[in-house]
């Protein structure tokens, strides 16, 4: 790739663009950045592993500090794959109030991303806005959970907090004056001129484009791409909610800010029903401790996407395998094609737009080569794959070609 | 379509109220139920180590020093307040409190050690 007039810049690991460490090497031609080479891995903590060695309770804790931003997300993506193999009915309460929490987080998450976008374009005025906003979500999370962050609500067969009706008051209250505060910035994202100068046409992401790169969450759904997990295979309390999926056509950062900013409005809409139509009963059962061996593959929704979880078990108290798939891996490959061809000074925003978050993302592959390990290309991997199923007496070829 | 539609906000909030607190001389906001220091009752504990297994961070240990008596040490530098071992507790022996300031010099300071001692003939 190397040429004379190429020239290559490293951004990262610490750089003042970024809010996580992680290195994206450019190579530009003058201003035009002609391909990014992205390399993961400096924020690796090895949860996965640690996660092997602690009790199901144990894990669930940890995993939810997988993200600051997204905890509840993977504490229940966790808890309900673990709750699958126990084979556990939760009570509905207890999943109207995960909705409920998830919701608030979603709305917050929002918000902080709208606050992190204006910083990028040099809007501080709305980051400082849009912080102050998030405040009333963040108050009525401490007061719902006991923390601002990391809410442990979640146990394995339901919530540990209930909520009262003091509490429904408080947050129908909160709701009011946010769908005020929400109604404004719709105002502001559509009708002031810097922003939508600023962001139409930056990290342009074609609706084949989205698909053929598997994005997921707001970076999909503004490039047209009507996928969203909470309709698509409901969990918790969604299946009997009624609201919409909102999607844009605009494919660029701008539509990123209208899909979320739209998204809050029925975040708000969700909460409502939910709070309004909360069912009376308990809010956990008693699981035991060992789960029974199996495995289990959760989805979920997160603000930034679907977040998927695998555990497989052993039939002890700790699980065997812990995987995890946040959003932002999902994403990270559609950021090289919405950079291609672009400016380098639209960088900070488009990276900033599919509201990364690194420390989720990073992976460590490691290959030990005593016991003949090699690398395969992924065709040849299916077709292994194919053939392994072929002697065990499955046939996909004709299911290959119905699906082609 | 003109630029500047946040001015008038911008400008109106010059004369409104800050949003921020002006904390530490300003504690008015204080979180009911928020999760904070731990508050242990050592009559009630019974040394059944649910805590100890449970806590996600292994901050708290407790040893056996002789017969039927036991030496717990939380430390809560290394607590997350998750608060699960309050919720295992079958003898509500710990509690979560309301407490947040928690900034020591002494580290020292940040454990809470206590000695249980059962009677012989439960």
């Amino acid at each position: 790739m190397h040429n004379s007039d190429e020239f290559r810049i490293p951004i990262g690991p610490q750089h003042p663009a970024l809010k996580e460490p992680e290195s994206f090497s450019i190579a530009l031609k003058g201003e035009k950045i002609l391909g990014v080479d992205i390399r993961l891995g400096y924020n690796h903590r090895g949860i996965e592993k640690a996660c092997e060695e602690r009790t199901y309770i144990q894990d669930m804790y940890l995993l939810e500090r997988i993200c600051g931003i997204c905890s509840h997300s993977h504490s229940t993506c966790f808890v309900q794959a673990v709750e699958e193999l126990a084979s556990v009915q939760v009570p509905k309460r207890a999943l109207y109030i995960r909705t409920l929490i998830a919701e608030f987080e979603r709305i917050h998450s929002h918000f902080l991303w709208l606050g992190v976008a204006g910083h990028e374009i040099g809007f501080d005025t709305l980051l400082m806005y849009t912080w102050r906003d998030r405040e009333i979500i963040m108050d009525i999370l401490a007061t719902l959970t006991g923390n601002r962050v990391n809410y442990g609500i979640n146990t394995i067969g339901g919530v540990r907090r209930d909520i009262t009706d003091d509490h429904k008051r408080q947050i129908l209250e909160a709701m009011e004056k946010l769908e005020e505060r929400i109604n404004y910035y719709i105002q502001i994202a559509t009708q002031e001129t810097t922003i939508i100068k600023r962001l139409s046409g930056v990290g342009m992401l074609t609706y084949e484009e989205a698909l053929k790169l598997d994005a997921v969450g707001p970076t999909a759904r503004a490039s047209g791409v009507a996928r969203d997990v909470r309709k698509d295979d409901p969990y918790a309390a969604y299946g009997e909610i009624v609201f919409n999926v909102i999607t844009d056509s605009h494919c660029d950062v701008y539509g990123r800010t209208v899909v979320r900013l739209k998204e809050l409005l029925e975040s708000l809409s969700i909460i409502r029903q939910l709070v309004n139509n909360i069912p009376e009963g308990p809010i956990s059962v008693r699981v035991p401790r060992k789960i029974p061996a199996g495995e289990a593959l959760s989805r979920y929704e997160a603000p930034r996407g679907e977040d998927v979880h695998y555990v497989r078990s052993n039939g002890t108290e700790k699980p065997d395998r812990v995987k995890v798939r946040a959003p932002t891996l999902a994403n990270i490959q559609a950021v090289k094609q919405m950079l291609k061809d672009r400016q380098l000074a639209d960088m900070p925003i488009v990276v900033a737009a599919i509201d990364p978050c690194f420390s989720c993302t990073d992976r460590m592959v490691a290959m030990k080569s005593e016991k003949g390990a090699s690398v395969i290309k992924w065709q040849e991997l299916r077709n292994y794959s194919i053939e392994w199923y072929k002697k065990h007496g499955v046939d996909f070829t004709e299911l290959n070609k119905k699906l082609a | 379509m003109k630029p500047g539609r946040m001015l008038y906000q911008v400008l109106s909030s010059l004369f409104k109220k800050t949003a921020t607190l002006d904390y530490p001389h300003d504690k008015s906001q204080k979180i009911k139920g928020f999760r904070g220091r731990l508050k242990a009752y050592p009559q009630r504990c019974i040394g059944c180590k649910m805590c100890m297994r449970d806590c996600p961070s292994q901050a708290i240990i407790i040893k056996e020093v002789g017969s039927k008596q036991f030496e717990a040490q939380i430390d809560l530098s290394k607590c997350i307040y998750c608060g699960q071992c309050a919720d295992v507790c079958p003898k509500m022996a710990l509690e979560i409190t309301d407490e947040f300031e928690l900034a020591q010099f002494d580290p020292e300071k940040l454990k809470i050690v206590f000695h249980v001692e059962l009677k012989k003939n439960t």
